[in-house]
């Protein structure tokens, strides 16, 4: 293995013997930009076989390894999107894989392992293409040296270099490649070369997912492999105080009860054992104070903070300055705890042995996952394979900084001597908490005589996600969440407002929270909009043009809210007992506006068609884009006119998707989606599709019915 | 107990009332059958029982002992079926989790209505929850499918 320095990268090449072909690794250093104290530095010593980024094979196969994490959102395809660009490699030979954990594939800018935030692709934009660049070099110098030419008089396409009616194969090259020093820097296409990037192209991973052969957590199976669904807490934070596993013992295939910090597991030979096992188990619970959490109570509660001072997010001006007129506006928006409700249950593999530990799951953080086994088994990280198989669904769910899923997992493995594969029942999933968090907003702002805002005053009552978590150091600055505030703080409303003031309040509750798809900006997003198209409506003016005129100064929401309003013919007439509601909202680096056509059913929200544009910067992959939106829009959706999660005496009222629910296809509407043209950073897509969807939708049925709905989901009777 | 699965016979040890979905999961293998809910709310279990869509995750399997079941594994014969190259021309999946049961249940339809309307997928499919929302895709290449469909006959 060698090591160059190629531009602020260290670039590694191992080759794995002239079998495997060439092996394109390279390792990013974290250094300064490295979030966490213990998260692993850069490599010591050599990397873990397959190390690499790409790797060409004698029989012209390109193999692919992701540094992150496919869970829907299409970086299968994005990412080789990137390497092809530059190697030029045949697009029908290509295989992609997870890659293993190991430091090499960290973020490259948030220093560890780990898919979310929307940031595959930007922050994989460079690396890939490098990877690529660097593999595209090394076969045309391998080549150039057979023809006894320079290199730079080699062309190459569809896998293989070419010179003056010669041709050879990437894979009758590989070898000879492997061989030579790899470049100290590589040049990338400008982007008026770009053949592939920028294309829409379809997923690589349909044909498996097609036929079922597609491999999820819940899917892995060796032999000798048991299957345990655990007992756990009634209430957030209870401890078993005794069990009773007579009854479940009982149960003909169950080999092992065992007690775990989490509850109490069922260990069988398959799920239905193990699951009526559980069912006949009888354990004592202390309860302790998570059994007195009400979301009611929670409520009154936040409505009382968020009338005192809490942390300042945001201020402008002199928000103490006296005023002598009441706010033209003093209104209260809430929205409720949510489930992620993947369609794969939570699940987790364990295989422990003396000295190492494999694990089989889809997780969005490996590193946190690796080291949250290690320390359960009792091994160093490096001891902890992790494989990553695809995830059936997340949406942030399988990011969590506790690890909670992984280490119950392992502590059950070790407790019970076996290897086993911990099944969260989809009540367990529903009821098991990391929710996005209950928030409530109160919004206070005197307009002037134009009807624009002047002075605007914001509290945000809710849980922090980041507060006791391995990232609260980076995330939490002066009380403030950044998650909390995001869309809010930051708002391109607020920076024209001469006086505002943004205050936060982050009770601590035993209920865990987690980012849920788009974070703050789903209930942040929600509030805004909401509040700008009350002000317009205040005004007299129409919601779009007061928007324009406060949006002045930023090109990029006004692109996107004028391609949406001409697509979707704002303005022009819709038949009777329909309306169209607007938003607009950048997260993630990406901008969205959305028209929502909406109706009314007696009581229930019929939501005809969605015309959504996005700027998302350069966009690699212009299919895979209009699916987030699609896909993004449908979970806010899900949110927005079903989504609920409530606690009583501590007990989560919701279990399954009977009293969960979400959007099915007989409520799906027309969804166009527009991107504009760009050639800033690309920004997110996973994410930014969900935020202006519940606004859109409440604005339009203002416009309906005069009623002004403030809380999620929307309920009209 | 005897069961027909994608046209081969097992002979399964399992209790009368474990759900199908789990025999076909843990006891014979065929995972591409998911488990989503356990109570028929759905679809990410479905299996075809004759030409029945049918959620095999709260159906004993002693009542289907003997019966033809189709699962994702047995749906293309020979190659894809015309649904599953219908999903792939429309670019559908997404995490694909659920697509199992989508496609069982949209070759169900397409058996019974080879011309379905949006209203009969719709209704032929609403009970198969979608989490990433590819619904838009699967309405467009039901329509797709059944023109496959008819250019097969």
């Amino acid at each position: 293995m060698s090591a160059v320095d190629a531009g602020r990268r260290r670039f590694l090449v191992s080759s794995a013997g002239a079998a495997a072909g060439l092996v394109i690794g390279f390792h990013v250093p974290v250094g300064s930009r490295r979030a966490f104290a213990e998260e692993p530095g850069p490599a010591k010593s050599p990397l873990p076989v397959p190390n690499a980024f790409l790797q060409i094979g004698a029989d012209e196969t390109v193999t692919i390894r992701l540094a992150h994490s496919e869970m829907g959102q299409g970086i299968w395809t994005t990412l080789a999107m990137l390497v092809a660009e530059e190697l030029d490699c045949d697009w029908n030979r290509l295989r992609i894989e997870h890659a293993p954990a190991a430091p090499v594939y960290a973020h490259t800018a948030m220093g560890m392992q780990m898919t979310g935030g929307s940031s595959t692709t930007w922050s994989e934009f460079d690396r890939y293409r490098q990877a690529g660049a660097m593999a595209r070099d090394m076969l045309v110098r391998a080549a150039a040296a057979k023809w006894q030419v320079a290199p730079f008089v080699c062309r190459t396409k569809n896998g293989a270099v070419m010179h003056e009616g010669k041709r050879l194969s990437y894979g009758s090259l590989a070898a000879e490649a492997d061989k030579l020093s790899p470049p100290a820097t590589v040049s990338l296409k400008a982007p008026a070369d770009w053949t592939i990037i920028g294309k829409p192209t379809r997923r690589l991973d349909s044909p498996e997912k097609v036929t079922g052969e597609a491999q999820f957590g819940l899917d892995v199976a060796f032999p000798g492999l048991m299957t345990a669904v655990v007992a756990r807490s009634p209430v957030f934070g209870a401890q078993v105080k005794s069990f009773d596993a007579a009854g479940a013992k009982a149960v003909p295939g169950v080999r092992a009860v065992v007690q775990v910090p989490a509850g109490v597991a069922v260990v069988a030979e398959n799920f239905w054992a193990a699951k009526l096992g559980r069912d006949a188990l009888e354990v004592d619970w202390n309860l302790g104070p998570g059994a007195s959490v009400d979301t009611d109570a929670m409520r009154d509660a936040y409505r009382r903070l968020s009338r005192t001072p809490g942390n300042v997010a945001a201020q402008a001006g002199d928000p103490a300055a006296p005023e002598s007129a009441p706010p033209a506006m003093d209104v209260e928006y809430e929205v409720p705890y949510l489930a992620h409700a993947p369609m794969e249950p939570l699940n987790c593999t364990v295989r422990l042995d003396g000295n190492s530990c494999e694990l089989w799951l889809g997780t969005q953080y490996q590193t946190m996952d690796q080291q949250a086994a290690a320390e359960v088994a009792g091994l160093r990280p490096e001891q902890v394979k992790i494989n990553t198989t695809f995830l059936g669904g997340a949406f942030g769910r399988r990011a969590t900084a506790s690890a909670h899923v992984v280490r119950e997992a392992v502590a059950i493995a070790k407790a019970a001597g076996l290897p086993v594969k911990v099944v969260w029942t989809r009540e367990d999933d529903i009821r098991g908490g990391y929710y996005r968090p209950q928030w409530l907003h109160r919004v206070a702002v005197h307009t002037a005589a134009d009807g624009l805002p002047r002075r605007w005053e914001q509290a945000i009552v809710g849980q922090s996600i980041m507060a006791g978590t391995a990232m609260e150091g980076f995330a939490v600055k002066n009380g403030v969440d950044f998650t909390s505030v995001e869309g809010v703080a930051n708002s391109p409303y607020l920076g024209r407002i001469p006086v505002h003031r943004v205050d936060l309040h982050s009770p601590a509750l035993p209920v865990p929270t987690l980012w849920w798809r788009s974070v703050g900006h789903s209930g942040n997003a929600f509030v805004m909009e909401c509040v700008i198209d009350e002000l317009a409506y205040a005004a007299g003016r129409d919601p779009l043009v007061y928007r324009r005129t406060l949006l002045a100064g930023h090109p990029r929401h006004l692109g996107v809210l004028n391609l949406a309003v001409e697509r979707a013919g704002w303005g022009t007439a819709l038949p009777e007992g329909r309306a169209r509601g607007l938003a607009v909202h950048e997260s993630f680096g990406s901008y969205v506006a959305q028209v929502a056509e909406v109706s009314l059913d007696g009581d229930q929200v019929r939501v005809h068609r969605v015309v959504c544009a996005i700027d998302c910067g350069v966009c690699v992959n212009p299919e895979g884009v209009r699916a987030q939106m699609e896909s993004g829009i449908v979970f806010g959706l899900s949110a927005a006119l079903h989504g609920r999660i409530t606690l009583k005496d501590g007990r989560v009222q919701q279990s399954n998707f009977h009293d969960y629910p979400v959007l099915r296809l007989n409520e799906m509407p027309l969804i166009e989606v527009y991107i504009a043209p760009s050639t800033e950073k690309s920004g997110g897509a996973g994410e930014p599709g969900t935020p202006p969807i519940a606004p859109a939708v409440g604005n339009a049925l203002f416009t309906l019915t005069k009623r002004r709905l403030r809380s999620l989901p929307f309920a009209l009777s | 107990m005897k069961l027909t699965v994608n046209g081969a016979t097992h002979e399964v040890v399992a209790p009368d009332d474990m759900p199908l979905l789990w025999v076909l999961r843990d006891l014979l293998g065929l995972t591409g059958t998911k488990y989503g809910c356990g109570m028929a709310q759905c679809g990410a279990c479905t299996v075809m029982v004759g030409d029945q869509a049918t959620r095999s995750c709260v159906l004993p399997v002693a009542g289907v002992a003997g019966q033809p079941i189709t699962t994702i594994e047995g749906l293309g014969r020979d190659g894809l079926h015309p649904v599953q190259q219908a999903w792939i021309d429309a670019d559908v999946v997404q995490c694909g989790y659920c697509q199992s049961g989508q496609l069982m249940s949209a070759a169900a339809l397409l058996k019974a209505k080879p011309k379905p309307t949006d209203a009969e997928i719709d209704a032929a499919l609403s009970g198969n929850i979608c989490r990433c929302g590819t619904y838009q895709r699967i309405r467009a290449a039901v329509h797709r499918a059944a023109e496959l469909l008819g250019q097969e006959t």
